[in-house]
């Protein structure tokens, strides 16, 4: 069935087409209730918003590409925060303090990578355990306060400033990190070792990739972006504050997942996390325009997304 | 055979494709109570396709069943359970974290109060692990904790514990020793005496032999014929199953050349008890065979030369000079050249839902990428030449590989690893499960290798490829070579005669193993 | 019965828990500054025996080999029924006791009829439906709040005769009442046998639809039952997401300390209730060592991560590098 189909047909990705088609429906259903929806203004704002959780879901793509999850991302963004506005105050300044936040989420995206890639422990508890050490380092750092320091103008102006026809800076730099992605993913060897891991890693190992390095490699760019994202957020609120990360674990799976990725691993495109993360950013942004309670929220936002992989996310029975 | 006597179970026309590929056609069988009915044919033949729709894992497309004159339907393994039919599956079906007893009466315990009886469990599975002959499995060990051969009988005593009427064994003696098939042969006598219906599934003539009534031959989904055990000599059977006279499936053996270089040398190789002071000698231009029964230790041997196994003692030498493998991926680099064709093409040797050509340009991405970046129109080029060289049927490179044919996948492992150009290769049972043609072409190829200079290390159950394509064959028994044979030295008498390791000294070992003969 | 070797083969992951615990509380109350008294066992019990609640709740869906990512939002949703639900007379606190124990019930059900029926991966499936049982919380607290039946929280709260912490004999109750019939149960069997092995369980003809479905049912059981407890021991109801989250990862933290195969098949809800108690000593032990409370969460996750990370040492004795693949 599947061979018969012509090349062009198979590229063409039924989730990510519902999770464009859903987008474009949410648009519309909001411009019922205001005009302002299918403004650029307003979408602009929105692409702006969707660019930190974007650079959050990219690495988590590349993670759930391999088969396994990052769970350590909450506090990896919170550190990333917290250390690139230390950093500001120490005084390494405008231009060091966006590197030293991104290392810093390097780092602990590295040793998740060592858990998982050289010691073998299930990513979901290891990142688990990456994730309650962050956070305790952070609050050791800060005795459990918001920290006073401030973030740069830098900062600042990447993540709430707009250039270029007034496209926003944080999209931008969404724009660049997603074209290196999916120039990594399709077209490097890198790329083709997460695809292969993920679909058997037993496979990948005896056609004699380094499957080890791939996933250290993969886990320590997701500690990058998700700490890349924390530098942001912190731009754009001016500083950092504990648990800042937290609302962007969930948010972040479900955008890499509605955008056709299978949670196990080995299969999605990066067109579909985009999708994803649009999806997710304009549901909640409705939801909170249309001035529905949080708890509503949260409900329709469940619904929808079960009834999304209903849709189109459902796995074959085995052995029938 | 008794047709005065209607049959237990009797299956018409059925039917059965998977994607493009028809598994059964048209096929039929009938078991009679008392009577053990063998079914025979090459792999990929359909006999795992037919015992799983009569034990109710797979729904046929076409054709109907009936138990004791009364049509039948199995949507599930419980329905045909329940039905009286068990079935000993070859993929082993036991849940290696529960206990044996656990195992045994998975689906119907004995209950008290509504809860599980446990220690009747424990009284049911002692029984029925005597019944099948292995009282000395403990009831309470857990599955995983136990060997290959153990489990199997495990398997055989959670079956006899159905209490069915009708029996399904599927290679089931594959894994076991000798003296555990003695035992299996007087359990299954003794069941057809008690009036069971068995039916046996095996590649052994011999077994056929010795245990038969009745046989069927299948052959690319067909019923070919039935008759009764005895009547036709084993030629005139194997005759049934390939279609044709087998010998001419061989290319012919090239000359043999002035003195081989040795490519690969093996002194003392030894391996955790499972391979034992291996030395071997693999010339250029040589294909080698690894003869024995399954599991002597063939598949560890070639799986320590890909640089898999920890803790490996002896020496390995390429061109001379020893050589530290210590994964896949040194074995595989340019001054060594080691590749390996893996047991199971579909979780070792393809990922399955990538498309043929990342399938196939994957163990050979080094050579077109440069600062990790592929190029990809050479790629395309050379897997274009690779599909061609090859004959790979697919419509085009981007489909996945799972929508390819077990031949064309198999092809595809080989192919995906001719790119890299090795100089040794390990091939591990690559024809299982392929169709009689596409074999031909693996053995044209395989030879064709071996004139273009590299060295060929093969491992296969089935003793007429070691026959006719191997210009030695190495047996194994227990981890050790019991016996190099060459040239008209390899034959199916020799061959057998070594893989149950007769000229052993090992006087019990030796009496068990002509029991079977 | 005499305990044999392969008893301890299957209790293994629960025995080491057991004296990892006992261990643990014993350097604790050493170092207490009062010492093993009634009120300093009752605090204890009762701060452990939500994890641990919501720790057996978690192992049910983990032995399937799936994933209960809601269990900590149904322990939140329960609690905020609780607080308005179980008050007044003593028939009207029945009747809210057992209607808070159905929405637990009903929870999990729906989670079970979504992965079973719905085929999708329980992450994603629990993830969007912990985020309607919030909300579904939320719209009943928006504001902490509420009240509870004081008699009954006090007496599962309280102390027993000789001092035994109440909230223990709740666990101990849970563990014998459902817990222990579950385990011997065919479909609590089968549930194991989901997780050993799909395929093997299928062609065995074990009955993996109906296990998946009572396993996430119950664990939704459990979870209400942790929700009723934290009800008794606050008084009130609210609708954190931060105390969902937090005891969602912990969950998943105990079941795996309690000795638990997150690849499912083996373990038990017992070694979760010693991984919760585990876990929840050493947040004590800290206090007792005079830690600066900020040292807390730190060591929490070096420990914790020192505990997964012993994990490790299986691959000193593997001998073929395929197995790590497996």
């Amino acid at each position: 069935m599947i061979a018969k189909m012509p090349a062009i047909a198979r590229r063409f990705d039924p989730a990510v087409a519902a999770a464009f088609g859903c987008i474009i429906a949410l648009l519309l259903l909001g411009s019922l209730y205001s005009r302002s929806f299918l403004s650029p203004e307003y979408l602009l704002q929105q692409l702006q918003v969707a660019s930190f959780l974007g650079l959050v879901a990219t690495g988590m793509m590349i993670v759930i590409l391999l088969g396994h999850i990052d769970l350590s991302v909450p506090w990896v963004i919170t550190a990333g925060a917290m250390m690139s506005t230390a950093a500001a105050e120490w005084g390494y300044g405008e231009i060091l303090a966006i590197p030293f936040g991104i290392l810093c989420g390097a780092a602990f995206g590295l040793i998740n990578g060592v858990g998982v890639a050289y010691l073998r422990i299930p990513s979901m508890i290891f990142t688990l355990g990456i994730n309650a050490v962050a956070q305790g380092l952070m609050v050791l750092r800060t005795g459990g306060f918001a920290p006073q320091d401030h973030a740069t103008q830098f900062m600042h102006f990447i993540a709430t400033g707009r250039s270029l026809f007034g496209i926003p800076n944080a999209l931008l730099v969404w724009l660049a990190v997603g074209a290196a992605a999916v120039f990594l993913l399709s077209r490097t060897s890198f790329g083709r070792s997460v695809y292969a891991i993920g679909n058997s890693e037993l496979a990948a190992y005896l056609s004699g990739a380094d499957t080890r390095r791939t996933l250290l490699l993969a886990f320590t760019l997701c500690g990058a972006l998700a700490g890349f994202a924390g530098v942001l957020l912190a731009g754009y609120s001016a500083k950092a504050y504990q648990a800042m990360g937290d609302p962007y674990l969930l948010p972040a799976i479900a955008a890499v997942v509605l955008g056709g990725t299978n949670i196990l691993g080995g299969r999605g495109t990066y067109l579909g996390t985009v999708a994803g993360v649009v999806l997710i950013t304009l549901l909640q942004s409705i939801l909170s325009v249309m001035q529905i309670p949080e708890s509503g929220r949260q409900i329709i936002y469940g619904i929808v997304i079960i009834a999304m992989l209903l849709l189109y996310g459902r796995q074959r029975i085995p052995g029938k | 055979m008794d047709t005065a006597v209607a049959p237990l179970f009797r299956m018409q026309g059925i039917s059965k494709r998977y994607g493009g590929v028809k598994a059964l056609d048209d096929a039929r069988l009938e078991c009679h109570r008392g009577r053990i009915h063998a079914v025979l044919g090459e792999n990929g033949a359909g006999k795992s396709t037919l015992i799983k729709i009569m034990s109710g894992v797979v729904l046929p497309d076409s054709g109907t069943m009936e138990i004791d004159g009364t049509p039948a339907v199995f949507r599930t393994p419980a329905d045909a359970t329940k039905a009286g039919i068990a079935c000993i599956y070859q993929e082993l079906s036991l849940l290696p974290d529960l206990t044996v007893a656990d195992n045994i009466s998975i689906i119907n315990p004995p209950k008290k109060f509504g809860l599980i009886d446990h220690q009747r469990q424990r009284r049911i599975a002692e029984k029925a692990l005597a019944r099948a002959g292995a009282s000395d499995i403990h009831p309470l060990a857990r599955v995983k904790d136990l060997p290959l051969s153990r489990r199997q009988m495990i398997e055989i005593a959670k079956a006899l514990a159905r209490d069915p009427r009708i029996l399904i064994l599927d290679e089931a003696t594959s894994a076991l020793t000798a003296g555990d098939v003695a035992t299996v042969f007087t359990v299954l006598r003794q069941l057809r005496a008690d009036g069971l219906a068995i039916v046996y599934i095996s590649h052994r003539m011999h077994e056929i032999a010795q245990l038969a009534n009745d046989c069927t031959v299948y052959r690319n989904g067909r019923h070919v014929g039935t008759f009764e055990a005895g009547t036709k000599s084993d030629e005139a059977i194997v005759e049934m199953m390939i279609g044709r006279e087998y010998k001419s499936v061989f290319p012919p053996r090239t000359a043999t050349k002035a003195p081989l270089k040795t490519v690969l040398g093996v002194r003392n190789l030894s391996w955790a008890n499972r391979l034992r002071d291996i030395n071997l000698e693999l010339g250029q231009g040589e294909i080698v065979g690894l003869g024995g029964l399954d599991g002597q230790g063939q598949r560890e041997l070639l799986l320590a030369l890909f640089g898999v196994l920890v803790g490996v003692s002896g020496t390995i030498e390429i061109d001379g000079k020893p050589t530290t493998l210590k994964s896949p991926r040194s074995a595989k680099s340019a001054r060594v050249g080691i590749a390996l064709i893996p047991e199971d093409r579909k979780t070792e040797g393809l990922m399955l839902p990538m498309s043929v050509r990342d399938n196939l340009s994957f163990a050979a991405l080094d050579h077109f990428t440069r600062f990790g970046i592929v190029d990809q129109g050479k790629e395309r080029r050379l897997v274009g030449d690779m599909i061609k060289l090859l004959q790979i049927k697919a419509p085009d490179t981007g489909v996945p590989a799972n929508a390819l044919s077990g031949g064309n996948q198999q092809k595809l492992i080989i192919a995906k690893w001719l790119m890299n150009g090795p100089r040794i290769m390990l091939l591990n049972d690559p024809t299982r499960g392929i169709d009689v043609g596409t074999k031909q072409e693996l053995y044209q190829l395989m030879r064709g290798l071996a004139d273009q200079g590299a060295a060929l290390l093969f491992y296969s159950t089935d003793y007429d490829e070691l026959i006719g394509l191997c210009d030695r064959v190495a047996v194994m028994y227990d981890g050790r070579f019991t016996r190099i044979l060459e040239g008209a030295q390899i034959n199916e008498k020799s061959l057998l005669a070594s893989a149950l390791n007769l000229e052993s000294t090992d006087g019990a070992r030796a009496e068990a193993a002509a029991l079977l003969v | 019965m005499i305990p044999t070797r392969h008893f301890f083969a299957e209790h293994k992951g629960t025995i080491v828990a057991l004296i990892t615990a006992i261990v643990f509380f014993a350097i604790y109350v050493l170092n207490h500054p009062v010492g093993l008294t009634a009120g300093v066992a009752t605090t204890a019990a009762n701060k452990g025996v939500l994890l641990a609640l919501v720790a057996m709740a978690q192992t049910l869906p983990v032995l399937t080999a799936g994933l209960d990512l809601s269990v900590g939002m149904v322990f939140v949703l329960s609690n905020c029924l609780a607080s308005a639900l179980v008050v007044g007379s003593p028939l009207e606190t029945a009747a809210g006791l057992v209607a808070v124990l159905f929405a637990g019930i009903f929870c999990g059900l729906l989670n079970g009829i979504i992965i079973v029926y719905g085929r999708l991966q329980p992450i994603i499936t629990t993830l969007a439906t912990g985020a309607i049982y919030y909300g579904l919380a939320l719209s009943l607290r928006p504001v902490p709040g509420g009240d509870v039946n004081p008699a009954v929280a006090d007496a599962l709260t309280g102390q027993l005769p000789f001092g035994i912490p109440a909230s223990l004999a709740v666990i101990i109750a849970v563990v014998v009442l459902i817990w222990l019939p579950y385990r011997r149960s065919v479909l609590g069997r089968a549930a194991y046998a989901v997780g050993s092995s799909e395929t093997a369980a299928f062609m065995s003809g074990v009955p993996i639809n109906r296990a998946k479905l009572l396993a996430y049912a119950l664990s939704g059981l459990l979870a209400a039952i942790a929700g009723l407890m934290l009800t008794f021991i606050t008084y009130s109801g609210e609708a954190s997401a931060a105390i969902g989250g937090t005891y969602t990862l912990n969950s998943i933290a105990a079941v795996v300390i309690g000795g638990t195969s997150l690849f499912g098949g083996s373990g038990s809800a017992v070694g979760s209730i010693f991984g919760a108690f585990v876990l929840r000593t050493i947040g004590d032990l800290l206090f007792v060592f005079d830690l600066e409370p900020f040292w807390q969460p730190l060591v929490q996750g070096v420990i914790l991560l020192a505990a997964v990370s012993l994990g490790a040492f299986r691959l000193l004795r593997m001998r073929n590098r395929l197995e790590v693949f497996s």
